[in-house]
């Protein structure tokens, strides 16, 4: 018992649940209204969370490998502007599963050609993805077009899906609903879940991220990893992007630019480290969590929601700067121990 | 950007870099690159190969290619900066502010303000460089999180102060300076000039540009020759933030406006230039001369397509396309010369 109990709290998971516990008895404490421990609260950062989570596990997967992608908003906002137009033009009234299956479809043909420009030119990452997310919203912005599809306009088969479900709960006067588009996150969330933990494809992103020369000579194919690895990223990209739309009943290509900088944020807070080769999905979630307390609740706290993206900023770099200077700490400690 | 940035390309050589009389090819190839554009553009508009024109280019120029100056040293060090718009916004808004608050309405001599505004501005560059600087040198922050988290500081920042809508009229004697030319020259090219040629001297000519070059070729060896690595990065970040506090003023002399979220793309297109300009994303590698002649092909080919009406949309394919496509060449060419050098090798062995 003691020994479990001191493993859990060498896990940076726990003290980042440590910091989110604080942090709402703290927003609840100050919260007057009353409003931050409430079901409809609740509900809300739910739905916010939504998406999040699905870019988050995103970016947490190419950070694992050992590479930063900034393209994911522009793959969603391409898959799902693209399939929403596609489907309006051509007045189509079937079932929303083709919605999901043609943004997915893009999105996974978009990560495709990041894996094949990093993977074959040895490009990094990072620098690359700020390439092709240009090219990416470029091209949706310039051909595909630019005016928001409004729900008047939107296939009903996505409408009618928006208007599913899974609680709806009325306070006072106000209807909270939770849509059952979550449950293409938890399903995603699982997935990725065991992927990571438990198959030799997953073990190969946390090899390729921890030493790339190391994971080729252990046997593992390396290209076929990092095209997976993208290939599945812009794929749920895709989803999440056509899951944005039914939740704000529209679709406009600006609507996810600058999503980019909170989801980091939130891997990194949630202990996935930048260097690769490390990254849990339970972290991420938490830091997903406490990225959406801040910013959800800044309000109940009395600051003002021009100061968002101030708090952001100082999120990432106090989080990384926790962990970075752990890191330091412990390699001068080697270094000491070695001279000695 | 990898992680292990030694293993991303191949390996820069530092005596390339060290020796200034040689013309490296990239230099030659950039060279030819600006003369096909130039050629190109002035065939297909009239009005390109103008002097109207090149001089409306060498007012709008200056204030990103500042700050590809600035990427440079930063990608030089083996790191990167993603914060310099913010920075030079958050100091444009402050120095605004200064005239704006400060300032009395009528005042006859708007020259004691303006020195203030122009110190304000520094100072905010120079604190903003110093916090990127110790958050990667002395706390291990990784340069790009580092940047991209302080990026959204300044901008949350800026973007707190102002509560969003920018800070407009200044006096006019500021304004004049990003509008007026000198000896027929727009002033804000005199300020890129200075910078070029500061940056020049301090690369080539100083210790400084030495230490910085060698940590960004190889930072264990640096640290054993003695160089203390955590101030060269430092002092690299604070001269990164310092010109992209000048950028900042110069956006606001020349828009008479200064915004928390002015010119957002610059962060896309400073990087596009300094890589265009053969410098290395993973350090150590990389020429003043080669950032110069990519801002200018970048100015002539974004004033080209404004000319021939492009959608201002179709820009940002162009940016990217331009990026990967230097990239990709950057790479084929360097791994067809390490395989011509392997095979000399191998036959002067035998």
């Amino acid at each position: 018992m003691k020994r479990y109990f001191k493993k859990i709290v060498r896990k940076n998971e726990f003290y980042v649940l440590l910091t989110i516990v604080v942090l709402s008895l703290v927003i609840g404490a100050l919260d007057q209204s009353g409003s931050f421990f409430s079901i409809g609260n609740a509900i809300d950062m739910m739905r916010s969370m939504t998406t999040t989570v699905i870019f988050a596990l995103a970016a947490m997967i190419i950070i694992i490998t050992g590479g930063i992608d900034v393209s994911f908003p522009a793959v969603a906002a391409f898959a799902m502007y693209t399939t929403t137009k596609i489907l309006s033009d051509s007045h189509y009234e079937g079932p929303v599963w083709i919605a999901f299956v043609m943004s997915a479809g893009i999105g996974l043909l978009l990560g495709l050609f990041n894996a094949a420009v990093i993977s074959f030119f040895k490009l990094p990452a990072f620098i690359a993805t700020l390439g092709t997310q240009s090219i990416y919203f470029s091209v949706v912005t310039t051909f595909v077009g630019s005016k928001q599809i409004t729900n008047m306009n939107l296939p009903i088969g996505i409408t009618n899906y928006s208007k599913e479900y899974l609680v709806s709960i009325k306070q006072g006067d106000v209807l909270f609903t939770l849509p059952s588009a979550i449950l293409f996150t938890v399903v995603i969330t699982i997935i990725v879940f065991v992927l990571l933990r438990y198959t030799m494809l997953g073990r190969g992103i946390y090899a390729l991220g921890g030493d790339r020369i190391a994971a080729q000579r252990a046997g593992f194919n390396v290209r076929r990893i990092e095209f997976f690895a993208f290939g599945f990223v812009g794929l749920i990209s895709g989803i999440a992007g056509i899951i944005h739309t039914t939740l704000m009943r529209n679709s406009f290509p600006y609507d996810l630019s600058g999503r980019e900088m909170l989801v980091i944020a939130a891997v990194v807070l949630g202990g996935t480290r930048i260097t690769g080769g490390y990254g849990t999905v339970t972290g991420t979630i938490l830091g997903v969590l406490l990225v959406t307390i801040v910013n959800n609740n800044l309000i109940l706290l009395g600051i003002p929601s021009e100061w968002q993206t101030f708090v952001t900023g100082l999120l990432i770099i106090i989080g990384t700067g926790i962990t970075a200077y752990q890191n330091l700490k412990m390699r001068r400690k080697v270094q000491i121990l070695a001279e000695k | 950007m990898s992680n292990n940035p030694k293993n991303a390309t191949a390996q820069p050589r530092v005596g390339r870099a060290l020796s200034p009389n040689k013309i490296d090819n990239n230099l030659i190839r950039l060279l030819v690159i600006l003369v096909i554009v130039t050629v190109v553009m002035s065939l297909l508009n009239k009005e390109f190969f103008t002097l109207e024109t090149f001089s409306s280019m060498g007012f709008s120029f200056p204030e990103f290619g500042i700050m590809a100056i600035a990427t440079m040293l930063a990608m030089l060090s083996g790191g990167i900066d993603l914060s310099l718009v913010g920075i030079a916004n958050l100091a444009g808004i402050l120095a605004g502010l200064v005239f704006t608050k400060m300032m009395p309405a009528e005042t006859a001599n708007p020259i004691g303000y303006m020195l203030l505004a122009i110190v304000v501005a520094l100072a905010v560059g120079a604190l903003a460089g110093l916090m990127n600087g110790f958050n990667i040198a002395k706390i291990g922050i990784p340069p790009i999180l580092a940047t991209l988290g302080a990026q959204q500081v300044f901008i949350g920042l800026a973007k707190g102060i102002t509560g969003g809508p920018a800070v407009f009229g200044f006096p006019e004697a500021f304004t004049n300076l990003g509008i007026n030319s000198l000896l027929g020259i727009p002033i804000p090219l005199i300020v890129f000039a200075l910078f070029v040629v500061i940056f020049y001297i301090a690369l080539n000519k100083t210790t400084y540009g030495l230490k910085l070059y060698l940590m960004g070729t190889n930072p264990r060896a640096s640290a054993f020759a003695g160089i203390k690595n955590e101030s060269v990065i430092i002092k690299t970040y604070m001269f990164c933030g310092i010109m992209a506090a000048i950028s900042g003023l110069i956006i606001m002399a020349r828009s008479n406006s200064a915004k928390a979220d002015y010119g957002m793309s610059y962060t896309l297109q400073v990087i596009l230039i300094a890589v265009l300009g053969g410098v290395n994303p993973s350090g150590g590698f990389g020429k003043i001369s080669g950032v110069v002649l990519a801002v200018l092909i970048l100015q002539f080919l974004s004033t080209g397509f404004t000319m021939l009406q492009f959608p201002s949309t179709a820009r940002g394919f162009i940016w990217g396309a331009v990026l990967l496509l230097t990239m990709i060449a950057n790479f084929l060419l360097n791994s067809y010369g390490e395989k011509k050098r392997i095979k000399k090798q191998i036959e002067l062995n035998n």
